[in-house]
């Protein structure tokens, strides 16, 4: 028993492979993009880069959730976009309201996730199509709140969320640390959690062991929401305003997909971590602002983001060749 | 005992799927403390008499009592939280899980509302000591471990949940010699801790070694009850064949002359640890079964031949040429012409809400179509031949076939193959859960088939189909060929002996002789 | 089982209602139901002109969701439909730009490029077997990245060809669109291919059980790459005649058929998991699609609100029709 101290580790490692490999992929991006960049490896640069990247965090995470369902959220990217218009609202004024909003920009997210949750769940629709549908319904209501960008958000908060710590340390990566501490940890490691991931690897097996497999994945749309709600109100952080853009809205899911399969997330369900999904983000953000310090033209920027997407969605197929029993595809 | 309810009864259970009956007012009653075997044939009952037990199927009457109070289980959950834990064939594992998420997976130990880690790791620790499995890392995924690790986990598993009755159905099936000891200790102890261990086997060493009481089912009855050791092997054997025979066979011809040459011929085929070194020959107008136990190779040995799985080792031949065959597409060509019949019509063979015309001509559109456009004539007088031939009821070519019978939609699924004229004809079990009626239909069929020239591989896990339609079986045990019966050699007694894998059968009396 | 009595009851009713699905009967009545809405509003609803300018509208829709439809009975999604539509759209008018052999040739050229999108598509699915959603999602946002360098950023500046306007906008028939007939002949190609030929029937096939029709002997994979093929092919030729429509094309003009392709097929009664659909039901919700736009935009409800009644009418629609069954 003793020596099993030993390869504990190594099953660690074994578990967090992906989120690791994620994590490396992310260290020698920053490292080229810094080293490349005219201002270098400096307070300023770690601070932009942090708050662009943070914002896809956050939609990457709401993604995990679902995913490891075996499910998918077609709708983060609007969530996203609405919960940025309706804090462009609500997120103002005394300290008193300001705080208020913010509450109720994350009930909005919240709500959001929960119907999809219960159309996916207790209505048996396909999560692709529901999400594609209630996204739909949400940008709509993003586009009523913000017919034209505007708005404003309480600055103090904002530059305080956005600023940094210490004058350091970006104060939207200490908010992504809290946010996990808070918000995935503790989903990760509650029954709730384990039924998300059992029910995403082999429902029938999950069903045999009395796993609670529907309230396990509603949680996990649920939660979904309210972390696409967290990304929608640092986007006004980062802003000053709200603005429905369909594309914007449609990119974040895309890239929400990429950074959960860069982070070493299943989409086949069961497995990955939001850990894995966050420096997935992170690095899928690096790899795409590389081309700006290299000097690139900015309009390779959505062809290369789509090679990478088309890239990283492939090397999943891999396994495939693992397969001995044909009939195993058609599963 | 006297006076004092047992622990577990059952009375008057019966469960039918479909129009099959699977438990026919089945008895059964467990006592703590003891071990208790149950024996019978594949499709004699056993797996819903647990399934009913384990609350994963409901009886469609029936009661049972637990203390002598009546129970009713909804879900498997239900069960477990009554005491009765089920260790199943099909393994109930979450493979991208950990092994000790898995052994707590029903009722993790929580802290602060979070699933307290050190304590799942300590539960999934003893467990699997319990089980004499602490060779097994708790933090290992399932899906890594090999299958007879798997299945000790499964044990260990079961344990951590603090049966009263523990269910092993067929739960040695998948370990290795070393592993089976260390179960049968721990399996011993459980049950001089009061357990109750209902024990599920088709190894006759394992039975004579572990059980205090036997029950023997047949044709979904119990038939016999008896304290272990008060009947012989000999005996039991008997009591697990006595059935009424309720088939007729069409007469077999004389013999194809073993000089013919082969139609069908495989040489050493090999693949993954499910089929080792398979070499057989079937010739033009014979029927060859297959046989042994459920699960020891068969159903792959046909997929091997259609071209489903990859990494085959060996050489396939027809008509002693060695072929390719990398796809069904390939298997159904002309030079091949083979035909498969799959295992599970429902989701195999058929495409259910689609019409019976599009499911009959759907294998042969290739043949009924110039440059892919459908003639319907010719389809429609094919159809219409298949449905004369095979006698198919219907109430319309243009609805669902999942409208028909069992046995119809059975008998659409060979019709579609032999739309194609096969001249080799793979069965996989095709009488499961049809009506005698089309049993026998298709036992004329098959001979008729064969009678014009195709070669036949028939698998099947009834015996009296073996016996009755066969002209030589092969009997496969743990994806090898154990023994060859030809002609007269073909009988219940040999069969059974040979599935056993019990040597000596010459002798009647060598049978599973007691360890 | 539910089946078999399924089965009984329709096989004793008359063969034009046992044929007709209740999913494109509720489509034909809710299209009833909006022009009857529409005409209170306003009488030039039930004018001639009217609705052969709403069919017209329509047939662009109709083109795409052609080819979704075949994607959609194979069980799997097309999300690849609005950079495929914008790529259809540029090169085709790019390629006017080369001379008149480029002008014979924008048509065939903006097609093949669709095509090529559907090609990896079918590769990623079929070859890979990369989830549909997934391989669609990006082979999508590789064609806007191409789109994106090759226009650079700006609206594109090529117009579209005379062959192209004419398509889209011209009369062959007098009173009759031409875009209008174009959707009538791929829709009575589709109606052939799906009802006569071995690849229709093997399509609902595949849609219905894979794994059967693998074990049938066919080549499930070379279907599902044809399939998908032809959808990029049909999504880029919606964008030609969209171009046409417009005289040129735009950068995110395929961006408002995505949704509505989708939701015409699904509220025309195809099921979302495959094998199972009419190519009426299909033209029912295209129609039905058009007019509520139609009477939105007459309404002057503004995008926003489109959007939201889209989304609630879909998903009310599906959980009406799209249930998958229940499990235990």
């Amino acid at each position: 028993m003793k020596d099993w101290r030993v390869k504990d580790w190594r099953y660690w490692l074994a578990e967090q492979r992906g989120t690791l490999l994620a994590l490396g992929i992310f260290i020698v991006m920053f490292v080229i993009y810094t080293s490349n960049h005219p201002a270098g490896f400096t307070a300023n640069v770690v601070q932009t880069a942090a708050n662009k990247g943070v914002l896809l965090a956050f939609v990457a995470m709401a993604q995990t959730l679902v995913v490891i369902t075996a499910g998918i959220d077609l709708s983060v990217g609007m969530i996203f976009l609405l919960t940025n218009c309706l804090a462009s609202w609500l997120v103002v004024g005394t300290p008193m309201q300001t705080a208020l909003g913010v509450i109720a920009v994350l009930a909005v997210g919240l709500l959001c996730g929960a119907i999809n949750g219960a159309i996916v769940i207790y209505g048996r629709l396909q999560p692709i199509v529901a999400t594609i549908a209630t996204g739909a319904v949400y940008y709509g209501i993003g586009l009523l709140l913000r017919p034209f960008p505007g708005g404003s958000v309480n600055e103090d908060l904002a530059d305080a969320l956005t600023g940094r710590v210490f004058g350091v340390v970006p104060a939207s990566i200490v908010v992504l640390l809290v946010i996990v501490l808070v918000i995935w940890v503790p989903f990760s490691r509650s029954v709730l959690g384990r039924a998300a991931y059992a029910a995403g690897s082999s429902e029938t097996a999950a069903y045999m062991s009395g796993v609670p497999i529907r309230r396990g994945k509603f949680a996990a749309y649920t939660l979904a929401g309210l972390l696409a709600a967290i990304g929608g109100l640092f986007l006004t952080f980062f802003t000053y305003t709200g603005e429905a853009a369909y594309a914007s809205g449609n990119s974040y899911t895309l890239f929400s997909i990429a950074a959960v399969v860069l982070g070493g997330v299943s989409l086949f369900g069961g497995k990955g971590s939001a850990i894995g999904a966050i420096f997935g983000a992170l690095a899928f953000r690096t790899i795409g602002d590389l081309l700006f310090v290299f000097d690139f033209d900015p309009l390779w920027q959505p062809l290369f983001q789509g090679v990478i997407l088309l890239v990283a969605v492939s090397l999943g197929a891999f396994a495939l060749f693992r397969v001995r029993n044909r009939l195993e595809w058609f599963l | 005992m006297d006076g004092v309810a047992p622990l577990f009864r059952m009375e008057g259970i019966s469960k039918r799927y479909g129009g099959v009956r699977a438990l026919e007012k089945a008895e059964l009653v467990v006592e703590a403390g003891s071990i208790h075997a149950i024996l019978g044939e594949n499709g004699a009952g056993k797996s819903t008499l647990i399934k009913v037990m384990a609350g994963v199927v409901a009886p469609d009457e029936g009661r049972m009592t637990l203390d002598g109070r009546e129970v009713t289980f909804a879900s498997p959950g239900a069960a477990n939280k009554a005491g009765i834990v089920c260790i199943f064939q099909e393994l109930s594992l979450v493979p991208e899980l950990s092994v000790a998420d898995n052994i707590v997976i029903s009722d993790p130990p929580k802290r602060f509302g979070m699933i307290d880690r050190k304590a799942q790791r300590r539960i999934a620790e003893e467990a699997l000591a319990r089980a004499g499995a602490a060779d097994i890392h708790p933090l290992a995924l399932v899906k890594d471990l090999p299958l007879s690790r798997r299945q000790m986990v499964e044990i260990a598993k079961a344990l951590a949940r603090k049966p009263r009755i523990l269910i092993l159905d067929e739960a040695t099936s998948a370990l290795t010699a070393a592993d089976v000891s260390k179960i049968f200790a721990v399996l011993k102890r459980l049950r001089s801790e009061g357990l109750a261990l209902l024990y599920i086997s088709h190894r006759m060493n394992e039975i004579a070694e572990l059980a205090d009481q036997c029950t023997v089912f047949r044709n979904g009855r119990n038939v016999a009850s008896y304290k272990a050791g008060s009947k012989s092997d000999n005996e039991v054997v008997e009591l697990m064949i006595g059935r009424e025979y309720s088939h007729i066979f069409p007469p077999k011809r004389a013999a194809v002359p073993a000089t013919a040459a082969p139609r069908l011929e495989a040489r050493k085929l090999s693949w993954a640890d499910r089929l080792h070194d398979i070499s057989l020959t079937v010739r033009a107008g014979e029927v060859v079964g297959l046989g042994g136990l459920d699960g020891q190779g068969q159903r792959e040995l046909l997929l091997a031949f259609f071209g489903v799985l990859r990494g085959l080792s060996g050489q396939i031949l027809i008509d002693g040429k060695p072929v390719s065959i990398t796809s069904p597409s390939v298997a159904r060509d002309d030079g091949i012409g083979m035909a498969l019949i799959p295992e599970d019509r429902k989701t195999e063979g058929l495409m259910l809400p689609m019409t019976v015309r599009e499911n009959l001509s759907f294998a042969a559109l290739d043949r009924l179509s110039n440059a892919g456009i459908i003639d319907r004539a010719a389809e429609q007088r094919l159809i219409d031949d298949m449905v004369g031939l095979l006698a198919i009821k219907t109430a319309g070519l243009d609805i669902p076939v999942g409208a028909l019978s069992g046995g119809n939609q059975q008998k659409v699924v060979i019709a579609k193959w032999l739309m194609r004229q096969p001249r080799i004809i793979l069965l996989n079990d095709p009488t499961r859960g049809i009506d005698v009626g089309t049993k026998q239909e298709l036992y004329q069929l098959m001979r008729k088939l064969a009678d014009a020239g195709a070669a036949i591989l028939f698998y099947s896990t009834d015996y009296d189909e073996l016996i009755g339609c066969c002209d030589r079986v092969l009997v496969l045990y743990d994806g090898a060929i154990k023994r060859e019966l030809v002609g007269a050699e073909i009988t219940e007694r040999a069969l059974i002996s040979s599935a056993l894998n019990i040597h000596g059968e010459e002798s009647p009396v060598g049978l599973g002789a007691s360890v | 089982m539910s089946e078999t009595t399924l089965g009984g009851i329709a096989g004793r009713m008359p063969r034009f209602i046992r044929r007709a699905d209740p999913a494109v009967l509720t489509a034909f009545a809710c299209i009833v139901l909006l022009l009857f809405l529409g005409s209170l509003y306003s009488r030039s609803f039930l004018s001639p002109e009217y609705l052969l300018q709403q069919l017209k509208v329509a047939s662009f829709l109709g083109v795409i969701a052609t080819g979704m439809m075949l994607v959609i009975l194979l069980g799997q999604i097309d999300l690849s439909v609005p950079w495929a539509v914008a790529a259809g759209a540029m090169m085709a008018c790019a390629a006017a730009a080369y001379g008149p052999v480029g002008v014979a040739l924008a048509i065939p050229f903006g097609i093949l490029c669709g095509m090529l999108i559907g090609v990896v598509n079918g590769i990623g699915v079929a070859y890979l077997r990369i989830p549909s959603m997934i391989i669609t999602l990006a082979t999508n946002a590789v064609a806007q990245g191409l789109m994106v360098v090759y226009t650079g950023g700006f609206s594109p500046q090529d117009s579209a060809t005379g062959a192209m306007r004419y398509l889209a906008t011209g009369f062959t028939i007098p009173g009759v669109p031409n875009a209008v007939i174009i959707w009538a002949l791929i829709g009575a190609a589709m109606v052939f291919v799906l009802t006569r030929t071995s690849f229709g029937r093997t399509v609902y096939g595949i849609g219905n059980r894979e794994r059967a029709a693998y074990l049938s002997g066919i080549d499930t994979r070379r279907v599902v790459m044809i399939a998908f093929a032809v959808s990029g092919g049909l999504s880029a030729f919606g964008g030609v005649l969209l171009a046409g429509y417009a005289s040129k094309a735009a950068q995110s003009m395929g961006d408002a058929y995505l949704l509505p392709s989708i939701a015409a097929v699904v509220l025309g009664g195809t099921s979302i998991l495959g094998g199972r659909g009419s190519y009426l039901g299909t033209v029912a919700g295209v129609i039905l699609i058009t007019l509520l736009q139609s009477i939105l935009s007459v309404m002057q409800m503004p995008e926003a609100g489109r959007q939201i009644i889209y989304g609630v009418v879909i998903v009310a629609m599906l959980l009406l029709y799209g249930r998958a069954p229940a499990s235990r």
